[in-house]
């Protein structure tokens, strides 16, 4: 692999980290750091298979790397894994209409998915192959994050009537 | 049988095969839950695009190409991985972005990055497939808030492969893809003007390997995009022309 074969895919890994980490900043070094881990293992793609998810694969590991040594930073406070898994009582009711917001309110792990499916439109086995995990655990993931933002956007997050999907 | 919820999301990402796709097309027909449901995951996905799909078309930003030699510059490595970061960044935004240019791109240059996204992706070139035209011309043309025509383009050996949606600065764009027998592809990129100006003749330009024709036709510009020779895509976009105007 040369890096000229990985300059086309640029665009898809900012589109990808921007949707992921939301912020233009923090996407664009989470890109930054996925294309310089790209370059130095470039020995550890296979030649013939998929070198986007091979990229997602390793913006994957990238970015939580980034979460956890944001978690072992105490003036990082932020850190998705402590967002409430519903939203506060006080907010009951409140619609959130702006994806972007759901999203960031998404665990990381149903984030990831969604994005990949929804947006980059890896196949199930690709995102599995991407993630490491199995396909059973990718679906999963994928039914609980989109009912999630279902939920979220259409405000009916805090009714009972929401099952979460198993 | 109930739809299992595999099925419903395989269905949501176009991920089952047109049988098993018209299964569950008559399963949702009696199962207005499901079908709730799917209407809603889909238009999540449609929405994310709509989102994040900008991003495709923004510049490099200029602190991608500068290397963080503060972070990482004692190792050798990974400074020399820097420096192939900074040459593969620097390729790419002079090639396909020409970021220094700050007033917005072009029409040409709109539908060149368009054709240079879309036109290589194997598994999914379009988003409506010619399978469905009606239903692909009725719903760009309701987008776009203009009747919107597909041409026919079988006597060039181009067929229609389907159309998608595409966000510009100025709402909707419609992007209707063809293909001709050897796997070669060529897009029409129509976009709704935001100002009235006056038609246009053909104009040409050279967007790094897409070739594309542009022109202004009443409220809509159109942007014929495919890596082909000048004279080889002057013919095709005359007889897109002459179809759109008969």
């Amino acid at each position: 692999m040369n890096p000229e074969q990985i300059a086309p895919y640029i665009p898809r890994l900012r589109r990808y980290a921007r949707a992921l980490a939301g912020d233009q900043y923090a996407a664009d070094d989470l890109v930054q750091d996925t294309l310089e881990r790209a370059i130095n293992k470039r020995h550890l793609w296979r030649p013939g298979s998929d070198l986007r998810a091979w990229l997602f694969a390793i913006m994957h590991n990238v970015f939580v790397n980034q979460l956890r040594s944001r978690q072992s930073h105490p003036e990082v406070a932020l850190d998705d894994d402590a967002l409430p898994a519903v939203l506060p009582a006080e907010s009951a009711g409140l619609e959130i209409r702006d994806l972007q917001t759901a999203l960031a309110v998404l665990p990381v792990e149903q984030r990831e998915i969604v994005l990949l499916v929804g947006l980059e439109q890896l196949t199930y086995a690709e995102v599995s192959e991407a993630l490491g995990i199995p396909i059973g655990t990718v679906m999963s993931r994928l039914f609980r994050g989109r009912e999630r933002l279902r939920a979220l956007m259409t405000g009916v997050l805090s009714t009972p009537t929401l099952k979460v999907v198993k | 049988m109930k739809l299992s919820e595999n099925e419903l999301h395989a269905y949501v990402d176009d991920q089952l095969a047109l049988e098993r796709r018209r299964a569950v097309e008559a399963q949702l027909a009696e199962a207005p839950d499901e079908a709730e449901r799917a209407a809603a995951y889909r238009a999540q996905n449609a929405a994310l695009h709509a989102l994040f799909d900008p991003v495709l078309g923004e510049p490099v930003p200029g602190r991608f190409q500068r290397t963080r030699a503060r972070r990482s510059g004692a190792r050798y490595g990974v400074a020399a991985a820097l420096i192939v970061v900074g040459v593969v960044i620097g390729w790419f935004a002079h090639v396909l972005l020409e970021q220094h240019v700050p007033s917005p791109p072009s029409l040409a240059r709109r539908a060149a990055v368009a054709h240079a996204v879309y036109a290589p992706e194997v598994r999914h070139p379009v988003e409506v497939g010619a399978d469905q035209e009606e239903h692909l011309i009725a719903w760009l043309s309701k987008r776009l808030g203009a009747q919107l025509k597909a041409p026919v383009l079988t006597t060039e050996g181009y067929e229609l492969v389907g159309g998608r949606l595409l966000p510009d600065e100025g709402g909707a764009v419609a992007q209707f893809m063809y293909q001709d027998n050897k796997g070669r592809r060529l897009t029409l990129y129509v976009s709704r003007l935001a100002v009235r100006t006056r038609d246009t003749a053909f104009r040409f330009s050279q967007e790094d390997r897409v070739a594309v024709f542009y022109w202004i036709d009443g409220s809509l510009g159109y942007a014929l995009s495919a890596e082909l020779p000048k004279a080889e895509l002057l013919d095709i976009a005359t007889a897109v022309y002459k179809q759109l105007n008969p």
